[in-house]
């Protein structure tokens, strides 16, 4: 892909890495005289975004990320001005599919999509005909014939997104699938490291908590080792198995040793909804063991920032005063929620389209 | 390899520039009152250049802003996304003259999602349009108030514009595609 021509053109410094084997994107309309659309703007720069999905992390290119948060970097200038709104999805439908409980994500998503201006329907676990027993095939054909443009899923299941991609027409955003992937919020983790640290290879992430349920987790790790940094995953071994390693983590059960050298500290959440039996004694020796609190922060990098995905747990995995101090970055998490998934959903609105430009 | 014919080379672009330069001059006397904003890529450089020749005329400083219409163009659903650049209009353009600059007119789509997003920021007293080249084939009513070029060509060709700012020599080019 032309991610050369994207680094010379970009006004905003944009660290590009040389992408792992990038899929051929010189789809039928590249060097066919055709491209030579294009009134004001000069030769269109082939954006490195074709896909009509965003179905997870693991198989993006660093240059599908990098163009993700490029593109969010306008969408939240846009969140930023008197009128948050621009017309981009006008007239088109999102139906945001919420089969497992969530608050967060939903509100971003819906913001979101308003600000792009979109008309939207909501789908929620506790009103949904699915508690009828409805099949979510037959949910999905629903909303088909409602000719949604786009369905943004959260679902218990792994791989239910994948799923409604091969059966719908639809652009399919993964809002969370089980514990496999929880794509935007990758983008968005990824996207403050980057506004806050300028860049993202070569740091050190540590990624404390929870990790074996997580989504977050796996998204966060794909994402941001894709991109140059490393990422560290600590907690509890029930909770922090050894093989993440063959993912690319490394793993440690010494959450001194996890901190130390962290540029990030990103806290996750202790699921008591997904652990099927205990996985460690109690919630008082997690804290104790692997809590955030004053003590571990002075031994961490001064600059060393704190993030979580949210909600967060009060006095069980980060201390009440360190989630309202300064290096705590978790409200811009939320705020920068709302630029990554406007930018998604205006990317996978293009890789909808027939992959060749007419005037 | 497409046939190449040089329609403005660097002095005569900046000929044409110090032109249009004088013209909004003497369409807008209370200069005081007009800001220009360069419509992403090709017309920030140019709305930088002006700038600086205005500010030379009118003896004040001129502001000058940027604005990308990747978000509010009409045919978004038909291609692959766009690539977004900054929009920075550091000003608020309210009651304003808003001269917006870009390098090439044709369709006038761009100039209608412009029109559109600067709506965004504010009210503008009017706005005005200055391209260096006008190439025709309208598909909207729009017409430029400063041209620095009128260049009529098929649609088969291609005109590209380069600007030392993108670090090439300043230049303006028909590119026919040979059979």
């Amino acid at each position: 892909m032309k991610s050369s021509s994207r680094k010379n053109s970009h006004e905003w410094e944009a660290e590009r890495l040389e992408p792992p084997p990038v899929p051929d994107l010189s789809g039928p309309w590249r060097g066919t005289g055709r491209f030579s659309f294009s009134p004001p703007t000069p030769p269109l720069p082939a954006m490195s975004w074709n896909r009509k999905h965003l179905l997870d992390i693991e198989s993006l290119t660093a240059d599908e990320i990098l163009t993700v948060l490029d593109t969010a970097r306008a969408f939240k200038a846009v969140g930023e001005r008197a009128i948050k709104k621009v017309p981009a999805l006008r007239g088109k439908t999102v139906v945001n599919l919420f089969i497992e409980p969530s608050t967060r994500t939903r509100i971003s998503f819906q913001l979101s999509e308003q600000r792009l201006s979109a008309d939207i329907i909501n789908f929620t676990a506790e009103a949904s005909s699915l508690k009828k027993g409805e099949t979510l095939k037959d949910t999905a054909r629903n909303l088909e014939a409602l000719n949604a443009d786009f369905i943004v899923i959260r679902h218990s299941a792994s791989g239910a997104p994948h799923f409604l991609a091969r059966v719908l027409n639809a652009s399919i955003i993964n809002a969370g699938d089980g514990a496999h992937e929880h794509p935007t919020q990758a983008l968005l983790d990824t996207f403050t490291i980057r506004e806050k640290k300028g860049r993202i290879a070569g740091l050190n992430i540590t990624i404390l908590g929870d990790v074996l349920y997580s989504r977050v987790a796996r998204s966060d790790l794909w994402a941001l080792t894709k991109l140059g940094a490393k990422v560290t995953f600590c907690g509890p071994s029930t909770l922090v198995p050894r093989e993440f390693e063959q993912m690319g983590a490394r793993v440690t059960h010494d959450v001194e040793e996890a901190i130390r050298d962290a540029d990030i500290i990103n806290l996750l959440r202790i699921q008591h909804e997904r652990q099927r039996k205990t996985m460690f004694p109690s919630l008082g020796e997690y804290t104790s063991l692997f809590g955030l609190n004053k003590d571990r922060l002075a031994r961490t990098k001064p600059d060393a920032l704190i993030m979580h995905p949210g909600p967060i747990n009060r006095g069980v995995e980060i201390d009440s005063e360190i989630a309202d101090c300064p290096r705590s970055v978790i409200l811009e998490q939320v705020t920068n929620g709302l630029a990554v998934r406007m930018a998604v959903l205006f990317l996978v609105n293009g890789g909808k389209g027939p992959q060749e430009i007419s005037a | 390899m497409p046939e190449r014919t040089v329609i403005l080379n660097a002095p005569a672009i900046q000929r044409a520039l110090t032109r249009i330069a004088h013209e909004i001059a003497e369409r807008n006397e209370a200069g005081n009152e007009v800001v220009l904003v360069g419509i992403q890529r090709g017309g920030v450089a140019l709305a930088q250049r002006l700038g600086h020749l205005l500010s030379g005329i009118w003896g004040h400083s001129v502001q000058v802003g940027k604005l990308d219409v990747s978000m509010h163009r009409d045919d978004l659903d038909q291609r692959v996304a766009p690539e977004v650049q900054p929009t920075v209009i550091p000003f608020d353009v309210t009651d304003k003259t808003v001269v917006l600059v870009d390098d090439v007119l044709y369709s006038g789509r761009t100039t209608r999602a412009a029109m559109d997003a600067l709506n965004d920021f504010g009210r503008p007293k009017r706005v005005q349009l200055a391209v260096l080249v006008d190439r025709g084939h309208r598909e909207l009513p729009v017409k430029a108030d400063f041209v620095g070029k009128n260049l009529p060509t098929a649609q088969s060709e291609t005109v590209r514009v380069h600007l030392a700012e993108t670090g090439e020599a300043d230049e303006v080019v028909l590119e026919k595609e040979l059979p």
